[in-house]
């Protein structure tokens, strides 16, 4: 089988592209720990109520300028429905479903991530600048989708 | 000029086999932009939608008939046509209309259950969300209708090989048959999935396990977006040369391309379930690296239709980048359907690998910017093609000439031009945060939604300009039939071309489907086997399902 002499450049050029993609990628998981949010951690959904931490949703400190905030989304709004934070807070969310599949998105700041009915996610994030953020659900969840939204509160 | 009329339709079995698949295709296509279009009006605020007919249930049949119902009656009319006439037909048309009535009654079905509102789970299904079972029976014979086809068409592709020992099977064939092996494989996946949710929808299981239920449709939900690539390309490759004159740049290219898509097609549907719990960041790095060696064959691609045209603006005498473009047959709609889609394909492609770069996608899953992708992607290149690729098989197959090729023409190009602009809207809302799948995004005014309105005004926008352009088209297609303009001498108006004849030397392996449709099974299980047993194995609980609409 014969390959033309151009097309194997435009391969090579295609194939190098790609690879430094993939070499970005995978420094930045690597070295910054940039990776999509992938927490393994089961849970009834039947009973997210009853399991701690989730029997008790909201912010929690647990140390210097570090929070966690533990979300309940259900059909259609989150438990809590409004954090604050001081600026520069690290806070790690983690977020379960009580009914059907949901989205947890602070949109413009990377926090995002699917929220699957059976399974805790966990996203986090430093807010450096003060404002009121938008939280949104992003994943279609039935007729009142587009009103499931919280804030979170930057001082 | 008319001669005689017999019949007002008067076509061979098989053509006219073909020709109800496309024709379908072209129908859905025409209810499917409607409710597009209302869509996006709505969307802009521009309508309200009655509550007896709300966002999600108009969304729900969009992407259905869209994504599901016009491409792959499209694809199965086309691989019937290949098929049917690139090799001499010795079985008769039952299977192959055996087929298309099942996958018809599974439409049906599927549309009755979406329309009466008890099936507003939007075309991903995701449990637990739950649809009546109607919905979730007709999605299911839709695609065991498509396995019929299939079956028919390997099994003339197997008794031709047995005749004609030691021969190539002929490129339209074997690309049909490449195409349909990875579909195969594909659909087992959600077939899987309805085997866990048609008795759990009938209330004999009391739950389902989401993230299982989830990994198997996106083991199928990519392979999909492939199977629609894998009919365009097979136009791009063996039809457009013909519209001006060129000849298919190489047969083994182009067979070492399709291999490369039936084997990286499936292993790939990780990267739809980056922000997934419970599936492992490694898995995923998996995927990524996968997806992107399912980019070669399309870069593989893009070189072939370059040098195709390259080759024969040449013979002709054409020389230089803008002279040949100039000289490339604009004004045929078979032609610039295909070619405007190609266009639309390179921003298509560059944003497919920033949506599986891995941490990239956080910046843009569930917003705006994917509706945007797949606009330009399955709303691009493969619904232009394969309208350019309906307005030379409506002729081809009828024998009728084509009913206002002007109209033909400005319908291609208002296509383009209202697909750009939705879709750079789109993308460039999904850039500001704006979610996807949601009916309102005001947000009770919030600050953080305040630059979201003006994307989808010019989403709307371009949302008229496609719909409007449908109607044109579905205006072209009937009137060939009603027009009943016969042409006199053989329509010549979808050929597939001829290989040059240096380039003829394919490895004889190449043509071992089955061997190549075993190794896909085996990649495929090597991607999977490890995220599906770690899922299966953690303590997966149940969720009840529930109706939310």
């Amino acid at each position: 089988m014969h390959i033309h002499r151009a097309e194997r450049i435009w391969l090579v050029f295609g194939v190098s592209m790609l690879a430094v993609f993939l070499a970005v990628i995978t420094t930045a998981a690597v070295v910054d720990g940039f990776v999509p949010p992938s927490h393994v951690q089961s849970i009834d959904p039947t009973r997210v109520s009853q399991t701690p931490p989730f029997d008790h949703p909201g912010l929690r400190k647990v140390g210097p300028n570090a929070y966690e905030a533990y979300y309940i989304a259900r059909i259609f709004a989150f438990t809590p429905s409004t954090i604050v934070v001081p600026r520069n807070a690290h806070v790690t969310f983690f977020v379960t479903s009580a009914d059907v599949e949901h989205g947890f998105s602070i949109p413009e700041t990377g926090v995002n991530a699917m929220v699957t009915p059976g399974w805790v996610s966990e996203v986090s994030h430093t807010f450096s600048t003060p404002g009121t953020l938008l939280l949104i659900c992003n994943e279609y969840c039935g007729s009142g989708h587009q009103l499931m939204a919280a804030k979170v509160i930057v001082r | 000029m008319r001669t005689t009329k017999s019949l007002p339709l008067s076509i061979a079995g098989g053509n006219l086999l073909a020709l109800t698949h496309i024709y379908t295709a072209t129908l859905v296509l025409g209810i499917g932009a409607l409710f597009g279009m209302l869509q996006g009006l709505s969307r802009a605020n521009f309508i309200v939608m009655p509550p007896a007919f709300d966002y999600y249930r108009m969304l729900t049949v969009h992407g259905v008939l869209m994504a599901l119902v016009f491409t792959t009656f499209f694809i199965t009319g086309l691989f019937t046509y290949s098929v049917y006439t690139t090799l001499p037909r010795i079985r008769s048309t039952k299977l192959g209309w055996a087929g298309y009535l099942v996958m018809l009654l599974g439409t049906v079905m599927t549309a009755v259950a979406i329309l009466d509102g008890s099936a507003s789970v939007l075309y991903t299904f995701y449990a637990p969300l739950k649809a009546s079972p109607l919905f979730y029976f007709g999605a299911t014979l839709l695609i065991a209708g498509t396995w019929f086809v299939a079956l028919d068409l390997f099994l003339n592709v197997s008794i031709w090989k047995r005749a004609n020992r030691g021969e190539r099977v002929p490129l339209p064939a074997f690309l049909a048959t490449c195409t349909l092996i990875m579909w195969i494989i594909a659909t087992l996946g959600v077939v899987a999935e309805m085997a866990l949710l048609i008795p759990w929808s009938l209330g004999w299981t009391s739950g389902i396990d989401v993230g299982l239920t989830r990994m198997l449709f996106w083991y199928f939900g990519h392979p999909l977006v492939y199977f629609w690539i894998m009919g365009a390309y097979t136009i791009w490759y063996t039809v457009v040369p013909s519209t001006y004159g060129g000849k298919i740049f190489s047969d083994s290219l182009t067979r070492l391309a399709f291999i490369m898509l039936l084997l990286l097609s499936t292993p790939v549907g990780l990267h739809h379930q980056f922000l997934d719990p419970g599936i492992g960041a490694g898995w995923k790095w998996m995927h990524t690296v996968l997806t992107y060696g399912v980019v070669v064959p399309s870069f593989m691609t893009a070189f072939a239709i370059f040098a195709s045209f390259e080759q024969a603006a040449r013979k002709a005498g054409v020389r230089g980048f803008v002279n040949i473009l100039r000289w490339l047959p604009w004004k045929n709609p078979v032609f610039a359907g295909p070619a405007l889609g190609m266009i639309l394909f390179i921003f298509g492609g560059f944003g497919g690998i920033v949506n599986s770069s891995y941490s990239m996608d956080v910046l843009v899953h569930n917003t705006m910017w994917i509706v945007g992708h797949f606009h330009i992607t399955v709303g691009g290149p493969v619904a232009l093609t394969f309208i350019g690729a309906t307005y030379g098989l409506v002729p081809m197959l009828t024998g009728r000439k084509l009913f206002a090729p002007k109209l033909a023409l400005i319908q291609v190009y208002l296509w383009f031009i209202g697909m750009a602009i939705m879709s750079t809207a789109m993308h460039w809302a999904g850039l500001l945060g704006s979610p996807r799948r949601t009916s309102d995004v005001s947000y009770f005014g919030a600050q953080g939604a305040a630059t979201w309105h003006a994307e989808m005004v010019w989403a709307a926008v371009g949302g008229v300009i496609i719909a409007l352009s449908v109607l044109l088209f579905v205006i072209v297609a009937t009137g060939t039939f009603l027009a009943d303009e016969r042409e006199h001498d053989a329509p010549s108006s979808f050929a597939f071309a001829s290989t040059r004849e240096d380039a003829l030397a394919t490895p004889p392996a190449f043509d071992r489907l089955t061997r190549w449709g075993l190794m896909a099974i085996a990649l495929a299980l090597l991607a999977y086997a490890g995220p599906l047993a770690a899922q299966l194995s953690a303590h997966a609980y149940l969720a009840p399902g529930m109706r939310t609409w």
